[in-house]
C-alpha cells in the first residue's frame, strides 16, 4: 500500500490551503489534517517533512509578534558594500544576533546606493543604535556607508493574500500572515521579507 | 504571559515536531500535561502574543512574485498615496520609514510577472516612481526572538 504514502498534486495543494492559516490546534494535529482530507496521517507527515527538507517550508513552529513581546522599534539598516564583498560583509552580518533579516538587493541609483539591507530589531531605539554600533566595532565596519531608516508608523501590516486562491497553484497566503488587519502606528512586521 | 509560556515560545520557535502527538512530546520535554501545551499555545494566540502557529512557506517557491518596494513620496501627498497603494491587495506591511524614500512596502503577487504588473498600475494611479528591490540573495538569519 505504498501508494498511501504520498500525495497527489491535487493532495499537496489542498493540504497547503489547509495549513496556510496555521494547524489545527489537536492533540493528533496530522491527523486531524488528513481525516479532513481523506487522506493518510502519515502521508500527511511525510509531505511536510519533505517540504521542510526541500525548503518550501522555511519554518515550522511558531511566529511571535515581537511588538507584543516589547520589540517596538525596528531599523533597516542599509549598507552600501563593494560588489566583490558582499557575499562575505552579507555571512557576516547575518550571523550576528542583533540582525533578524539579511538580504542583498539591488541598488537604484542615483536615488539609492544600498546594496546590503539588514533588519534590527529592539525594545528601544537607543537599543538598536547600541546593537549596531557593537555590530560595527566587533566587525570593523567603520569604513562601509550605511544608513539607518527607522519606521515610525505602519500603515499596513497585513497582505500577501494571494487572490486567487483557487486556483491550480493553490498559493494561498504566503509569509505575511495577518490577524490583525486594521492598523494604526507601529506595529509587529512578519519578519520574512522576500 | 508566566515563564513556562516564555520558555515554551522559546522552544517552538525552533520548530515543532512532525510527530503523531507533536504536543506531548513538547509536554515532556517541559514535564506538563499536553492539554497544557495545547491550552497555552491557543491562549497565546488568542492573546495576539503569536502571530502564526505553523509552517511559513517560502513565497519564491510557491511560485508567486515577491519583492521590497519604494517610494519617495512628498509630504502633501503622503496620506493621500498611501491609501491608494494599500487599496493593492498585493501589498503588505507598509511602512513609514526616514529617508527622501519614505514609503516601503512589501508586494506579494500570484506569479512573478505580477510584480512588474503590479508597479507599472501603481505608478500609474500614484503618479510617483516606484522603486523596485527584489532580493538577490538571502542571507540566512535564524530568526527568534529570546524570552
Amino acid at each position: 500500500m505504498k501508494a498511501e504514502l504520498y500525495l497527489t498534486d491535487h493532495q499537496q495543494q489542498e493540504l497547503r490551503q489547509a495549513i496556510q492559516d496555521g494547524l489545527p490546534l489537536t492533540a493528533q494535529p496530522y491527523r486531524t489534517l488528513a481525516t479532513a482530507l481523506g487522506v493518510s496521517e502519515v502521508a500527511v507527515m511525510q509531505t511536510l517533512a519533505q517540504w521542510m527538507e526541500d525548503g518550501l517550508i522555511k519554518r515550522f513552529g511558531l511566529v511571535v509578534k515581537h511588538h507584543a513581546l516589547g520589540y517596538r522599534s525596528n531599523a533597516m539598516v542599509v549598507w552600501d558594500v563593494p560588489d566583490h564583498l558582499v557575499d562575505q560583509v552579507g555571512e557576516l552580518l547575518s550571523r550576528a544576533d542583533a540582525v533578524t533579516l539579511c538580504y542583498q538587493r539591488p541598488r537604484k541609483l542615483p536615488q539609492w546606493r544600498y546594496n546590503l539591507f539588514t533588519m534590527i530589531h529592539g525594545k528601544s531605539r537607543s537599543m538598536v543604535m547600541e546593537q549596531l554600533a557593537d555590530l560595527i566595532t566587533t566587525h570593523q565596519l567603520d569604513g562601509i556607508p550605511r544608513d539607518v531608516l527607522f519606521s515610525y508608523r505602519l500603515f499596513k501590516q497585513c497582505g500577501g493574500h494571494y487572490s486567487g486562491r483557487s486556483r491550480s497553484v493553490g498559493l494561498g497566503k504566503v509569509d505575511l500572515s495577518c490577524r490583525n488587519s486594521a492598523v494604526s502606528g507601529q506595529d509587529n512586521v512578519q519578519v520574512a521579507y522576500g | 504571559m508566566d515563564n513556562i509560556d516564555k520558555q515554551l515560545v522559546n522552544r517552538l520557535q525552533d520548530g515543532f515536531p512532525v510527530t503523531e502527538r507533536p504536543f506531548l512530546a513538547i509536554a515532556e520535554e517541559f514535564g506538563l500535561e499536553e492539554s497544557d501545551v495545547m491550552q497555552r499555545v491557543q491562549t497565546l494566540l488568542d492573546d495576539g502574543i503569536l502571530s502564526r502557529f505553523g509552517p511559513m512557506f517560502q513565497a519564491e517557491r510557491l511560485g508567486g512574485g515577491l519583492t521590497l518596494a519604494a517610494m519617495k513620496v512628498a509630504p502633501e501627498d503622503y496620506e493621500k498615496v498611501v491609501e491608494q497603494v494599500n487599496a493593492f491587495p498585493e501589498v503588505a506591511h507598509n511602512y513609514q520609514r526616514e529617508h527622501e524614500l519614505n514609503m516601503w512596502f512589501v508586494l506579494a503577487t500570484e506569479t512573478p510577472e505580477g510584480i512588474e504588473d503590479t508597479i507599472q498600475r501603481m505608478e500609474a494611479i500614484t503618479g510617483y516612481q516606484v522603486y523596485n528591490m527584489p532580493k538577490q540573495e538571502e542571507f540566512y538569519v535564524g530568526l527568534r526572538f529570546e524570552l
